[in-house]
């Protein structure tokens, strides 16, 4: 089959795509539909997540008090009306996935278990133990197969989007195993391609995290929003940066420094009840408070020299031996299992080694409440948009809601687009490929370069986005940044393989995937600088203040031939006027 | 840091008749995982290396190899657990290699679907309706069988698959008795065909090696016994209540 | 489409791994049940209509013939036993939550089974 077209093409098959496949399917069985990924989805980054996906189920509760919690928790630079979309959307989501077969943890009496999370008010997060990523990944990919209208390009690389007469009208794609490329024909193209949390050098993410969609967006004149906005997780392994859940800590886990102290009483984040407490944890305080204070603190006590030294940097203790086995093998098994393998510690007999590292990204390609970019065609849902719902950070568990949420509102007005617009032209698509490949003969499959290797550079560039736009930046560190990346972007021109083989060539995909983290890279450092003032995840040393007078607005980042150009745009409010963010009150 | 030489499996189709192996020495860190030491020789030793990875957490499924002979995650194989003079690292076994250390899982992707993997019921209920209740017993019943990461290291164990491709192999058997004890599923019936075919649990001889290298201890093994059983059961049955008997 | 390699499974696929051997050694205690059951047609011969048995018992108590019965109690005790060890495989049993131990299941019918020989030992030579 030589031509490849479809009436929604779906880039990334983790959970915000096959949810958008999904429901192309089965609400809209005549469209055609696509999921585009470089990896199998069941290998997507959704499956590493763990602790759970957030949705208003108790009768105590209340949609407004989620909102509310994710607002002051997003330090107020959420979009309000995104928010309001995400909790009123998110249980009947849950629901859904239940429906699919989601093995969610349950009350004895049958009922969905939730558990309490951080900077959430109330227990409201639905788990499958500590699994919920994978569980959820699981079960919308096995979800997708009774779908004969879904069609897959499994290891497949996007290398451009292709837009004409002002639309997106679909990709270039490499097929990884052949080194072939195509142009596959699309009348709208949802972009689920995750976070780029890989252009730090220390991150929970796996390897594919690299932000390909990102770019792709960026490079067709979409704006990235807010990208200076990356989340340090507090608890990561030493060495590897392998996620050690939230809920651990949500369950009852303790953060102590080497005094033995539980030192965020130390930060506003409230005082500690003692661990046999019937009310600890108590939510919204101590280690129950938002992740971008958390991680702030881990940089203060190191700084005041209160962490442990290991063979891999700096740590704190987690805790939690008083939880006892049995609730751990219940309810947090995987924590176990990881620390026992990957530190050596038993986490019923001793605390495990934890310390900051970076999880996600708030920041992304620019959308609306639908999931729709400035660009006619194109749509973006999951952690590489930005809606925003997460604004300067974001609670745990509603990052796996959000993927299934607006996964679903992509899928939907991707069909309406599709359905109001003319195929491709096969022409344009011929062209496109044509221009394609030869870009790629002429840049990276050149028999020539000039002595760079994608090591060399992507190494670089990790360390200039870890001193320069870490937890903590300054005018200096992200000017400094800045012009490293535009130096190494300079160096990538020049980049050519070593590996020559068209048979998969891994060589050439991480290549392409440091071009895309380079975009990235550059996105969040000069969004960082023009960002002067201090907010949620985003501080600066030389502007310690939040200034809503200034800046209650999203960057948006614009690529250009040089610089980005920043703008800006109001955050909606709608019922929650800024306000001061307030945790550890009982 | 401590020494170690990697023999690995390499195989260009492009310009290779057969394969080779090429030999890597590699300084380590006490931490390292096989993983680690493959990444550290593409990145400074030889760009052209190829394998798959991803999570390197042990969720993914993605880094499947032979190390030593013995099917593994390379991202939950420590270095420092091996004293052989050498490590050989090779594509997982019974699958056509595409490459290096990368395998074309086609089969297994095809398989996958024939069991209906999803909940199937007769009809869905509302979601106005909430939750199908399912208490924490029922969902232990096939919590075991929902691990698989579809990492493929059973397929490579399976003697069965190994000299017969067409068997549907440990993996594809234990999800379709996870949807089958499910208490929320309805597809038991529905599953029979592709279950009872001479390819499917009938082949197995049980050799039993796929659960003991499963690194998710999900026992495709135990799986299969369980639906032998349960199919044939259900078959006995058939002669006693010939009609309208389903799952 | 480009040109894939098939790993070929030796022909001695069996002896790579100890689990591979004892499944073949399995399978083949099945040759041992075989001979035996010609054994015993053949004693029935031998014994049956006014025959003299005295040759055959004579058989019976060679040294050829204990080997023969020693190796296949040995093999039809293999057997068993890795029958036994697979009933957990089949008879999963609950206690609420949590599973019953694999280990009880297989040790409650290995004791079954000795029980049941110890009455039929106690039938035939009582």
């Amino acid at each position: 089959m030589d031509r490849f077209e479809h009436d929604v093409l779906i880039i990334g098959g983790g959970g915000a795509g096959l949810r958008a496949a999904i429901q192309v399917a089965r609400d809209h069985p005549d469209t055609s539909v696509a999921v585009v990924s470089k990896v199998y989805p069941m290998r997507s980054h959704t499956v590493s997540a763990e602790g759970g996906a957030a949705a208003v189920v108790a009768e105590s509760d209340s949609l407004d008090d989620h909102a509310y919690d994710t607002i002051s928790g997003s330090d107020w630079l959420a979009d309000q009306d995104a928010v309001e979309v995400l909790v009123e959307d998110a249980p009947k989501e849950m629901l859904q996935l239940e429906h699919w077969g989601c093995p969610w943890s349950r009350e004895p009496d049958g009922r969905v278990a939730v558990r309490p999370f951080g900077g959430m008010k109330l227990e409201r997060t639905w788990f499958a133990a500590d699994k919920t990523g994978f569980h959820l990944l699981h079960t919308l990919f096995q979800t997708s197969l009774r779908y004969d209208t879904i069609t897959r390009y499994d290891e497949w690389f996007v290398t451009s989007l292709i837009v004409a007469d002002g639309r997106c009208q679909g990709v270039t794609a490499i097929e990884i195993r052949t080194g072939e490329m195509r142009a596959i024909g699309a009348r709208s193209v949802i972009l689920c391609t995750g976070g780029g949390g890989r252009v730090y050098p220390f991150t929970t993410n796996g390897n594919i995290k690299t932000g390909d969609g990102m770019s792709l967006a960026y490079r067709a004149g979409v704006p990235l929003k807010d990208m200076e906005f990356v989340q340090y997780h507090p608890t990561g392994l030493p060495g590897t940066g392998i996620l050690i859940t939230e809920a651990a800590r949500g369950e009852g886990g303790i953060l102590v420094n080497n005094e033995n102290r539980r030192y965020l009483s130390d930060y506003g984040l409230g005082e500690p009840l003692d661990v046999k407490d019937p009310n600890h944890p108590q939510k919204r305080t101590m280690e129950l408070g938002p992740r971008d204070r958390l991680s702030q603190a881990f940089i203060h006590e190191r700084a005041a020299g209160r962490t442990f030294q290991g063979p891999d940097g700096d740590y704190v203790n987690l805790d939690i031996r008083h939880l006892g086995a049995a609730k751990i093998k219940r309810k947090i098994p995987m924590v176990r299992e990881l620390a026992v393998r990957y530190v050596g510690i038993d986490p019923v007999d001793e605390p495990i080694p934890v310390r900051t590292v970076v999880h996600y990204m708030m920041g992304g390609i620019d959308t609306d409440t639908h999931g729709r970019t400035t660009l006619p065609g194109l749509f973006a849902a999951g952690e590489c948009a930005c809606v925003s719902v997460n604004g300067a950070n974001r609670l745990g568990s509603n990052s796996l809601t959000e993927i299934l949420v607006f996964g679903a509102r992509a899928a939907d007005v991707a069909v309406e687009h599709a359905l109001q617009v003319s195929t491709p032209d096969q022409k344009l698509l011929d062209d496109s490929l044509a221009a394609e490949q030869s870009l790629l003969a002429e840049t990276l499959l050149r028999a020539n370069g000039g002595g760079e290797t994608v090591g060399e550079i992507r190494g670089e560039m990790r360390e200039a986005l870890e001193e320069g736009a870490g937890i903590f930046r300054d005018e200096t560190t992200l000017k400094r940044a800045c012009n490293v990346v535009a130096d190494l972007k300079r160096r990538y021109e020049k980049l050519a393989l070593a590996d020559t083989s068209r048979t998969f060539n891994t060589e050439l995909i991480a290549a392409l995937e440091l071009g895309a983290m380079l975009d990235v890279a550059e996105a969040i450092s000069h969004s960082a600088l023009a960002r002067t003032e201090s907010r949620g995840a985003h501080q600066r040393t030389d502007h310690p203040e939040r200034d809503d007078q200034g800046f209650l607005r999203h960057s948006l980042a614009y690529q250009t031939p040089g610089d980005p150009r920043i703008e800006y745009k109001d955050v909606t409010v709608t019922r929650w006027p800024p306000g001061e963010r307030i945790y550890g009150s009982a | 840091m401590p020494d170690q030489v990697l023999e690995v499996f390499r195989f260009l189709p492009d310009g290779d008749e057969e394969p080779h192996f090429d030999r890597y020495d590699v300084n380590y860190r006490d931490n390292w995982v096989v993983l680690d030491a493959l990444n550290h020789i593409k990145e400074q030793q030889d760009p052209t290396l190829s394998f798959r990875w991803s999570c390197r957490m042990g969720v993914c499924g993605s880094c499947g190899m032979m190390v030593n002979g013995e099917a593994k995650l390379t991202c939950e194989t420590f270095v420092r657990d091996y004293d052989t003079d050498t490590i050989k690292i090779e594509p997982l076994t019974h699958f056509p290699v595409i490459r290096d250390l990368v395998i074309n899982m086609d089969d297994f992707m095809e398989k996958l679907p024939r069991v209906s993997p999803w909940l199937v019921r007769e009809e869905e209920s509302d979601l106005d309706q909430g939750e199908y209740r399912q208490t924490p017993g029922q969902v232990a019943q096939y919590k075991r069988f929902s691990m698989c990461i579809n990492c493929m290291l059973c397929y490579s164990a399976c003697p069965v698959y190994g000299l017969d491709s067409t068997f549907i192999g440990p993996a594809a058997l234990a999800l379709a008795e996870r949807y089958n004890l499910d208490s929320r599923d309805e597809g038991h019936g529905q599953r029979t065909d592709v279950v009872t075919a001479h390819e499917g649990i009938w082949e197995c001889t049980y050799v039993g090696a796929c659960t003991e290298v499963c690194p998710k201890d999900v026992d495709p093994a135990g799986a299969i016994q369980m639906l032998k059983l349960s199919y044939a059961l259900d078959w006995a049955k058939s002669f006693v209540m010939p009609k309208g008997s389903d799952s | 489409m480009t040109r894939e390699y098939h790993q070929r499974l030796p022909r001695t696929w069996w002896l790579r791994r100890a689990t591979y051997f004892q499944f073949m050694v399995r399978e083949l205690t099945s040759l041992a049940v075989l001979a035996y059951a010609a054994l015993i047609v053949w004693a029935l011969l031998a014994t049956g209509n006014g025959k003299s048995p005295a040759g055959f018992f004579d058989f019976l108590r060679s040294p050829l013939s204990v080997w023969l019965h020693g190796s296949v109690l040995m093999l039809a005790l293999f057997h068993t036993g890795t029958w036994i060890a697979l009933t957990p495989k089949v008879l999963v049993l609950w206690r609420g939550d949590e599973q019953i131990e694999p280990d009880v299941i297989a040790g409650a019918n290995g004791i079954l089974f000795l029980a049941l020989s110890g009455v039929v030992w106690w039938m035939v030579m009582g």
